[in-house]
């Protein structure tokens, strides 16, 4: 038998009134529990059917020209709630252009949309549990939740891993960034959670008159391997 | 410094992700007979929720689908089969579905049994764990030659999540 030694958790409730759309969204019965072994650690769903090519991890080279923007990486390895990478699985990431804009047509924010610029990228992790993405940082964009409400610059991540407890779909945040304590979103997590979220600048990872690095690990629930009995 | 091996937490798939996670074909996994579900979304208020993407899957296959302007979504995928449960039990042919949405800070569990399967149903472990009075919000109906499978996120006839 393994000894289970609970992580913190600073998962947002469902329920989180300052986030509006929370409201009538969120269950108002209680969730029910089914046993670890027979639910949480069941395989994932098998994502082989969305395609990913090496390509699509730069989110600069989809158009003929270049995006405006500052051109940034954003990196990080993918681990499970035992430190193990987790290897070759899915990463989805999606974001605004440089002036807080989506290509979403339900996104009407007036700021121009960049005819250089999607920003949806795919990528597997590495042997390490690595991934990579070459994009332009986010621009901060307004939401009707609230009198004169911004959200913080974000790159919305989906990570697979390997079981259904593993699921993940997040938001990275940019360090420094002043929105930060004013996001309703961000703020269902605690401050904890919050400092889970935000990516760390980082030198080594920036090439030299080209990009700034932005490193971001993710922690996945359950392991990415299980463990045999000896 | 936080605690490396924390989670990192979710946060809401938010409103424009239909340009980013759709993919082609998405909607429908390749199968001989296929098993056609559909159904809508609705919020607390009973107004449909046009802005949610589900994913279903079972072993043997994985689908994603948005939701239209009317909250409805639509699937083919292979009939799921029995699978092994606690203590030698069996549990009945059944659909994970996880529901992503604006409004949901993390996203919502559940699971679509089948309605001609009753025996197993009726026998199946984790069925055992709902309030009998809410396990029907976890069995599809007939509709025509498809399966009809509506999430009700909240209030009356609220769907049964599963904690995660």
């Amino acid at each position: 038998m393994r000894t289970e030694v609970a992580a913190p958790q600073f998962e947002p409730p469902y329920l989180h009134p300052d986030y509006r759309a929370t409201v009538l969204r969120a269950p108002g019965q209680r969730l029910v529990r089914l046993p670890e072994e027979w639910f949480h650690r069941t395989a994932g769903p098998a994502f082989g059917r969305i395609p990913v090519s090496p390509s699509d991890a730069d989110l600069t080279r989809q158009h003929q020209g270049e995006p405006l923007g500052e051109r940034i990486f954003v990196s990080g390895r993918i681990i499970d709630s035992d430190g193990r990478p987790v290897r070759a699985t899915l990463v989805e990431v999606w974001q605004a252009n440089a002036a807080g804009r989506y290509v979403d047509p339900v996104d009407q924010h007036p700021a121009p949309l960049d005819p250089n610029f999607t920003g949806a990228g795919r990528c597997l992790t590495d042997a390490h549990g690595e991934f990579r993405f070459v994009t332009v940082k986010p621009g901060a964009y307004p939401w009707r939740n609230h009198e004169n409400g911004w959200r913080p610059a974000h790159i919305h991540f989906s990570v697979f891993g390997p079981q259904l407890d593993s699921r993940l779909v997040t938001q990275m945040y940019f360090p420094g960034d002043p929105l930060i304590p004013l996001d309703p979103i961000l703020r269902s997590v605690g401050d904890r959670g919050r400092d889970l979220l935000v990516a760390r600048f980082d030198l080594e990872t920036t090439r030299p008159e080209w990009a700034l690095g932005y490193r971001w690990d993710i922690v996945l629930r359950g392991r990415a391997a299980t463990p045999r009995e000896v | 410094m936080p605690d490396q091996r924390a989670p990192t937490p979710s946060q809401t798939v938010g409103p424009f992700f239909g340009f980013a996670l759709p993919f082609a074909g998405d909607a429908d996994a390749n199968a001989s007979a296929p098993l056609r579900i559909q159904g809508q979304v609705f919020d607390g208020a009973g107004a449909v929720v046009p802005d949610a993407i589900l994913e279903l899957w079972h072993s043997d296959a994985f689908v994603r689908c948005a939701t239209d302007p009317v909250g409805r979504y639509r699937v083919t995928l292979p009939r799921p089969r029995a699978t092994a449960g606690p203590d030698g039990s069996r549990q009945a042919p059944h659909l994970e579905v996880s529901v992503f949405a604006r409004g949901l800070l993390r996203h919502l569990e559940t699971r679509i049994y089948l309605p001609d399967e009753e025996a197993a149903n009726a026998a199946d472990p984790m069925l055992a764990l709902v309030d009998p009075a809410r396990r029907d919000t976890l069995v599809a109906r007939r509709e025509g030659a498809a399966l009809r499978f509506d999430i009700r996120l909240q209030g009356v006839s609220e769907t049964v999540f599963f904690a995660l």
